[in-house]
C-alpha cells in the first residue's frame, strides 16, 4: 500500500538520508530508528506530503502522493512533535476543533468526545483550559483524535514521549487495534514499543 | 539553432557557470564601449538646452536609470515564474542575483532625480507620480532583498523570493494607477523630467546609447553575481570541489 | 469543503474572544496613534480635518498590520499549521478562512472605531460614514495582502519588521482610493468612483491573495 522508492531527504545543502526503500501493507508497522538528526522527522514528513524530498518516489496504492493530493490525505492521520492543541482551549473544544480541522464531514458528538478523553485518563479535565494541564495531559489531549481515528494510514512522531505508563499501554493498545483492523502505521520512537496483536513490524534505521 | 533539450542543459548550474564566465568580458567590453559613446554625445556633443542649461544633462544618467529599474523587475518577474512553474534552480538564483542591480538603478534614478530636481524645481524632491512610483519600486526591491536574506534555506529563500515578486509584479500597474490617480487629485508639480517639449534627435542618441551601456552593464553584473551564487550554492558538489582545488592548493 | 471555512473561522474566532486582549490591543494602538497627531502637529481644526482621512486611514492600516504576525504564527508554532495543511482541501481555502477571519477579528472592528476617531478630527457626518464604508471594504483588501505577507515570514528571525517591508508598498492602492473617497466627500464631491476603485481592488485581492498566500504557506511548511 504505501511504497517509497530510493528516497533521498536534505536539510538545506547536507543530505539527511538516501537510498531510503520500503513497503508497508495492510496490517504493518513501520518503527524508524535513527540517532537524533538523522531525519527521522524530515522523512515523516516527506511521507505525508509536506516537505517534497529531494530525489525519489512515495506512491500510496501505487500512485504517487502528489499526484492524489487531497485524496490521500484523507487516508492520512499524522501526529508531529508538536502536539497542535490550543492553550486557550479546554481538551473538549481541541478534540472537536481536532476532528473538523482534519476535515471529517461529521461533526463528533459530545459523547464520543467525552468518551475519546474518558480513555485517556482526562475525565473530569474535559473542561478545564489546557494552558493549566500538565505536558504529559496535553500529550494526551493530542493523542484522544486516534481514539476515534479510522483513517488508514497513521503517521506518528515520536508518541510515545511524554507519555506514563498507562498512557503508553493504551496507545500500543490501540496500535494494535489499528493494525488488526488492516491499518498502517509508521513511527518513530527511542524506546521499544511492546505492540499487542500487531502481525508485522518492521525497523527501519537511519544512519546519518 | 539550439533544440530545447540545449536550452535545458544550460539550466543546471553546472554548464551555465562556464557559460557565463565566457560571455561576462563581451557585455563588460560593450558596456564600456556603449557607455563611452552615450556620454560623449551626452556631454560633448549634445549642445546645451536654452531653458534647462547644463543641469539637464543629467537625464542621460536618469533615463536609462528609471528604465532599467522598472524592466529588471519585470525580468526578476519572468524568472520568477519560471522558477515556480518548472522548479530550476538556476531561476532562483537569477532572480536573486538581479535585485540589487535593480535596486541600484532604482536608487541611481532617484538621486538622479532629486540632483535634476533641485535647479529645475528647486526642491530635491517633488512628490510627482513618477518619482512616487520609483520610490515604491526602490521598496518592493528591498522587500525582496530583506525576504530572501533573512530565509536561511536556499530553496525557501528562492521560492518564497518568486511568491513576492509576483504578488508585487501584478500589484504594480495597480500602484501606479493608484498614485497617478492621487497626484491628479492633489495638483501637486506635475512638471515630468521625460517630457521635454522637442528634445533634439542628438540627445535621444545619447540617452538611448547610456541606456544600452546600462543594460549591458546589469548583465556583466548580474552574470558575475549568478556565477559567485552557483559556487556558494554548490560547493557541496563535485564539479565546484573540481573546480576550486587547484585554487586552494595554492593558498598560504 | 465549505463547512471547513467556516469551521477555520468559527475556530480562530473563538481562538480571539479567549483572547480579547489582543483584540483590543490593536484597538487601542490606532486610538493612541490617531491622538498623538493632534498633539505632534496642531489642534487647529481646519488643518485637523484636512489631515484625517489620512491619518486615520494609516492608522488603521497599521494596526491591521501589527496584528498580521498573528494570523499564522501560533498556528505553525504549535503545530496545528500542519494539521491544518494536511486536511483533504486545498490550501487555498485555508488561506482564504483566514483572510476572512483576520478580516471579521481585526478588520471590521477597526473600521467601527473610525468613526468615533473621526469625530476627534471634526469630521463632519457625511465622512464620517465614507470613512467607516471605505474601511470596511479596505481592511479585507489589506487582510489579503497581509496574509500573503504573514505566510512568507514564517519561522524567520525579525519576521515583525520584514513584514512590514513585504506589505507596505502593496497596501498603497487601499490607502489611496479609500482616503480620496474621504477627501471627496469632505470636498463636497461623489465618493462613489472611488469606493468603486476601493471595491475592485479588494475583489482583486480577495481573489488572488489567497493564491499567493497558499503558494507561500506551502513553502513555510516544507
Amino acid at each position: 500500500m504505501l511504497e517509497v522508492i530510493d528516497l533521498e531527504g536534505q536539510r538545506g545543502d547536507s543530505c539527511l538520508f538516501h537510498g531510503v526503500n520500503f513497503c508497508l501493507e495492510a496490517g504493518e508497522l513501520l518503527l524508524l530508528r535513527g540517532r537524533n538528526g538523522a531525519g527521522k522527522t524530515t522523512l515523516l514528513r516527506a511521507l505525508c506530503g509536506l516537505t517534497p524530498p529531494a530525489s525519489g518516489k512515495i506512491c500510496w496504492k501505487g500512485e504517487p502522493i502528489h499526484a492524489q493530493g487531497a485524496e490521500y490525505r484523507r487516508e492520512l492521520c499524522y501526529l508531529g512533535h508538536a502536539n497542535a492543541i490550543k492553550e486557550d482551549f479546554t481538551p473538549l473544544e481541541n478534540f472537536r476543533a481536532q476532528a473538523c480541522l482534519s476535515g471529517d464531514a461529521e461533526h463528533p458528538e459530545t459523547k464520543d468526545a467525552l468518551a475519546a478523553l474518558g480513555e485517556l485518563g482526562l475525565s473530569g479535565r474535559e473542561h478545564l483550559v489546557c494552558r493549566h494541564l500538565s505536558q504529559g495531559q496535553k500529550r494526551r489531549t493530542a493523542l484522544s483524535r486516534l481514539a476515534r481515528e479510522r483513517r488508514a494510514l497513521w503517521i506518528l512522531d515520536e508518541p510515545f514521549v511524554a507519555l506514563d505508563a498507562q498512557a503508553v499501554a493504551w496507545l500500543s493498545g490501540r496500535l494494535g487495534e489499528h493494525l488488526a483492523s488492516g491499518g498502517l502505521v509508521v513511527l518513530t520512537s527511542h524506546q521499544s514499543a511492546d505492540i499487542p496483536r500487531a502481525r508485522k513490524i518492521k525497523t527501519l534505521t537511519l544512519s546519518a | 539553432m539550439f533544440s530545447t533539450p540545449h536550452w535545458f542543459k544550460f539550466a543546471a548550474p553546472a554548464a551555465f557557470y562556464p557559460l557565463a564566465g565566457k560571455m561576462i568580458p563581451w557585455f563588460w567590453a560593450l558596456a564600456a564601449l556603449f557607455g563611452f559613446i552615450g556620454l560623449w554625445l551626452g556631454f560633448v556633443v549634445a549642445p546645451i538646452d536654452f531653458q534647462q542649461g547644463e543641469g539637464y544633462r543629467i537625464i542621460f544618467v536618469h533615463v536609462g536609470a528609471s528604465w532599467m529599474s522598472m524592466f529588471i523587475y519585470l525580468v526578476m518577474a519572468f524568472w520568477a515564474a519560471i522558477g515556480l512553474s518548472f522548479h530550476t534552480r538556476l531561476s532562483g538564483m537569477m532572480t536573486e542575483a538581479l535585485a540589487p542591480t535593480g535596486a541600484l538603478f532604482a536608487f541611481l534614478s532617484l538621486w538622479t532625480g532629486a540632483f535634476w530636481g533641485k535647479p529645475m524645481w528647486g526642491a530635491w524632491w517633488v512628490w510627482d507620480a513618477r518619482l512616487t512610483s520609483e520610490l515604491l519600486l526602490f521598496f518592493l526591491y528591498i522587500a525582496f532583498i530583506a525576504l530572501t536574506r533573512a530565509i536561511d534555506d536556499p530553496r525557501r529563500a528562492d521560492k518564497s523570493g518568486a511568491i513576492l515578486v509576483l504578488a508585487s509584479v501584478v500589484n504594480v500597474p495597480i500602484i501606479y494607477f493608484s498614485v497617478r490617480l492621487w497626484n491628479s487629485l492633489h495638483q501637486g508639480a506635475s512638471v515630468s523630467l521625460t517630457r521635454s517639449p522637442s528634445m533634439a534627435a542628438i540627445m535621444l542618441w545619447g540617452m538611448l546609447f547610456c541606456a544600452l551601456a546600462m543594460w549591458m552593464y546589469s548583465i556583466a553584473v548580474s552574470l558575475t553575481r549568478v556565477r559567485r551564487i552557483i559556487l556558494e550554492r554548490e560547493q557541496q558538489t563535485e564539479w565546484v570541489k573540481h573546480l576550486l582545488s587547484p585554487v586552494t592548493a595554492t593558498a598560504p | 469543503m465549505f463547512s471547513f471555512a467556516l469551521h477555520l473561522i468559527a475556530r480562530d474566532f473563538r481562538l480571539a474572544l479567549r483572547r480579547p486582549m489582543d483584540v483590543a490591543s490593536a484597538l487601542f494602538f490606532f486610538l493612541i496613534m490617531a491622538s498623538l497627531f493632534p498633539l505632534g502637529v496642531s489642534p487647529e481644526p481646519e488643518l485637523l480635518r484636512q489631515l484625517a482621512p489620512g491619518i486615520l486611514w494609516i492608522g488603521a492600516l497599521l494596526s491591521n498590520m501589527l496584528s498580521l504576525p498573528r494570523l499564522f504564527a501560533e498556528d505553525f508554532q504549535d503545530g496545528a499549521l500542519e494539521q491544518m495543511a494536511l486536511a483533504p482541501y486545498p490550501l487555498f481555502l485555508l488561506a482564504m478562512s483566514k483572510t476572512l477571519a483576520h478580516w471579521l477579528i481585526c478588520g471590521i472592528p477597526l473600521a467601527f472605531l473610525s468613526p468615533l476617531l473621526g469625530l476627534q478630527f471634526d469630521l463632519p457626518p457625511d465622512a464620517l460614514g465614507i470613512l467607516f464604508v471605505s474601511l470596511l471594504l479596505g481592511s479585507l483588501a489589506l487582510a489579503g495582502i497581509g496574509a500573503v505577507g504573514a505566510a512568507l515570514i514564517l519561522g524567520l528571525r525579525n519576521g515583525g519588521i520584514l513584514l512590514a517591508l513585504l506589505i507596505l508598498p502593496l497596501y498603497i492602492p487601499a490607502l489611496i482610493f479609500g482616503t480620496s473617497a474621504v477627501d471627496a466627500v469632505t470636498h463636497g464631491l461623489s465618493p462613489l468612483p472611488y469606493l468603486l476603485l476601493l471595491a475592485a481592488f479588494t475583489l482583486g485581492c480577495a481573489v488572488f491573495a489567497p493564491l499567493a498566500a497558499a503558494a507561500a504557506l506551502k513553502v513555510s511548511l516544507e
